[in-house]
């Protein structure tokens, strides 16, 4: 045995061009199966760790998958609004120890602007656990003040102080704009990997000061009255969503069949986290694509040995005549070339952790700010150790087909060399 | 009575049942022998060296080697037994290209623990016993771990007669090893091959074309008149 791998070793250090060769196929192949895993993985832990904390969220009555893209992904719009007097209800349930309310439906240069409270930065949470923090700045005290997310700040280059108008409507270019109140910038978010980088912040009562020459969706100068916007009254008659956080979990189906079977109008509260589970079962579709088609870019790999070694018998036949001339039995012709392709897989497979690993530790931090993705370079998981180990059986087994010839050959030859 | 090294007894042979190769009544090879055997291409040297090394059986009859009916085993003692027992010399390309000269040498021993314990019992060390064949076959000691690709095929000849004989093996067969010499290098190879036989008490089958080198040998074997079968 040690023979015979001392033999597979010096033999294929003899053909190193066409070993090396096999072993970057696989190894590339293999980095693209385990990097596409890893993309998935990272990319589902990012996805599901928008939101965290939040028991309840609550909205018009719509589809669970629908309300989550609009309250939490910045995705499509709401059906329709909830009342203040609901969100008040809700908020004032003694099981409730927290609430956010969410106003959307207007944007800035493509970006979804947000209008809630001071409860916002403190009860929003993400990831782990981890709360909003501030990279410059604070939160929104004066009316006109925006708080920006990572992103918004960084794209559109806004630095502190700087003053912007929030359009009216979503969409990039938005035709009519807020120009009689612009807003100051107070704040900016540290990145979070989740939509919130790409949402602007203002306070609810902004919200509604700046609607307020509105008339059914038109603006009209001064229709609103003439009380200047900082001595009003602004208190939102309806919000979008709110987010819940309860004082204990186990309350949280008896809350949310209450919610859904509310008098006052026709409400629906939904669980962030299935709610999630839901999106993902629909999105992974295509993520399961990407995992097949890596897998059939490793099996070219394997092609690729295969082919490599098989045009290398004839040539080898003189070798092995020579083996068994010396007492090597046919079977160890075989184990030869079985242990030759499952140390160029494992060869390939060990080349493909360090390619993975180096190109994702050099990549990590433009994954992070171009996508948003966070990944955490931890050890394989029990899953891409699988699927390596996967990999390693069918490179061994692809050793079978040359095994065997080489056995049949070196049957058939004996100890007569034929070239 | 010496009993022979090798005994073939009413053997027949064949790879189908239309076209006989082989059928020798009666072979007897007695241990220090010098066999020099020719025959014309197509009269079933190699067929006849394939019996004697156990790599296949006759159709009929039996083949004995050191007085075991080796036709009787399985192919794994037959394998055995031949890396225990036997030594091979081919016309050519006989090293493995990607091993070392001393390396090369060696490699009989990794396969036959027979043969390690007999090199060493009599060198000392498989080392030793490697340079010192080598060395008296004519290769020198800094030519040991150079690749035997950067060797001529005289000397690759000399380090495959070296690697046949490691460990003492019974019986030394050489497969027209001399073919591809020219005839200076030719006598010497043959020269130091039968003094290395008669060092190690090694008896030599030498199958060749060339009848110059008759005189070498203690006795001649004409295939074509032992093999019964029609040449066609």
């Amino acid at each position: 045995m040690k023979t015979l791998l001392m033999l597979a070793l010096q033999s294929m250090r003899n053909r190193r061009l066409t070993a090396i060769m096999t072993i970057l196929a696989i190894a590339v192949s293999v980095t693209l199966l385990v990097g596409v895993e890893k993309l998935r993985t990272g990319a589902k832990v990012s996805f599901s760790n928008t939101i965290s904390g939040t028991d309840l969220i609550v909205g018009a009555r719509s589809g669970s998958v629908q309300m989550l893209l609009y309250s939490v992904f910045r995705i499509g719009n709401a059906t329709n609004n909830i009342s203040w007097q609901s969100y008040q209800d809700i908020a004032a349930n003694p099981k409730v120890a927290w609430t956010i309310p969410i106003s959307l439906g207007d944007s800035h240069r493509g970006y979804r602007v947000l209008g809630t409270n001071g409860d916002y930065f403190k009860h929003y949470k993400y990831g782990r656990q981890r709360h909003l923090k501030f990279e410059q700045g604070h939160q929104f005290t004066a009316l006109h003040d925006v708080v920006l997310g990572a992103e918004v700040a960084q794209k559109l280059g806004y630095q502190l102080g700087q003053q912007l108008v929030i359009g009216h409507g979503i969409g990039n270019t938005s035709f009519s704009e807020h120009k009689d109140q612009p807003f100051k910038v107070v704040g900016i978010l540290k990145p979070t990997g989740t939509p919130l980088d790409r949402t602007l912040h203002v306070s609810l009562a902004a919200i509604e000061a700046i609607h307020v020459d509105w008339q059914a969706g038109a603006y009209i100068a001064g229709s609103g009255g003439t009380v200047p916007v900082e001595e009003r009254q602004l208190q939102p008659k309806a919000i979008t969503a709110m987010l819940v956080g309860l004082k204990s979990k186990m309350a949280t189906f008896k809350l949310q069949r209450s919610i859904n079977n509310y008098r006052g109008e026709a409400l629906q509260a939904i669980l962030p986290g299935v709610a999630l589970q839901e999106l993902w079962a629909m999105i992974s579709i295509a993520e399961q694509m990407l995992l097949v088609i890596s897998g059939f870019v490793v099996a070219t790999g394997l092609f690729g040995m295969l082919t490599v070694l098989l045009t290398s018998l004839n040539e080898r036949r003189r070798e092995m005549a020579i083996l068994r001339a010396i007492g090597a039995r046919p079977w160890q012709i075989f184990l030869l070339l079985v242990l030759e392709t499952g140390g160029l897989t494992l060869c390939g497979i060990l080349l493909s952790m360090v390619m993975l690993y180096g190109g994702l530790g050099l990549t990590l931090p433009v994954i992070e700010s171009q996508f948003g993705l966070f990944l955490e370079l931890d050890w394989p998981s029990r899953y891409e150790l699988t699927l390596l180990a996967v990999v390693w059986c069918s490179g061994t087994l692809c050793g079978l087909v040359p095994g065997y010839r080489a056995y049949r050959n070196s049957v058939s030859d004996g100890m007569t060399v034929r070239i | 009575m010496l009993t022979p090294i090798i005994e073939l007894d009413q053997v027949h042979f064949s790879w189908d049942q239309a076209q006989p190769v082989l059928d020798i009544p009666q072979l007897k090879i007695y241990p220090g022998e010098r066999i020099f055997l020719h025959g014309p291409s197509g009269s079933g040297k190699s067929s006849l060296l394939n019996l004697i090394g156990g790599i296949n059986t006759p159709n009929q009859g039996n083949v004995s080697v050191l007085g075991q009916k080796i036709n009787q085993q399985g192919s794994a003692w037959r394998d055995r037994f031949r890396s225990n027992h036997i030594g091979l010399i081919f016309q050519q390309f006989n090293l493995l290209p990607y091993l070392s000269v001393i390396e090369n040498v060696l490699l009989p021993c990794r396969f036959s623990a027979k043969r390690r314990q007999r090199a060493i019992s009599r060198y000392g060390s498989l080392n030793s016993a490697a340079t010192k064949l080598l060395e008296q076959l004519g290769i020198a000691q800094s030519m040991l771990n150079r690749p035997v690709t950067a060797l001529s095929i005289g000397q690759q000849q000399r380090v495959a007669a070296a690697r046949a004989l490691i460990g003492s093996p019974e019986l030394l067969i050489a497969d027209e090893p001399t073919s591809a010499l020219d005839s200076d290098s030719r006598n010497a190879f043959l020269q130091l091959l039968i003094n290395e036989c008669d060092h190690n008490e090694t008896t030599l089958i030498f199958v060749s074309h060339d009848n110059s080198l008759q005189a070498n040998f203690s006795r001649v074997i004409s295939l074509a008149q032992l093999n019964q079968v029609e040449v066609m």
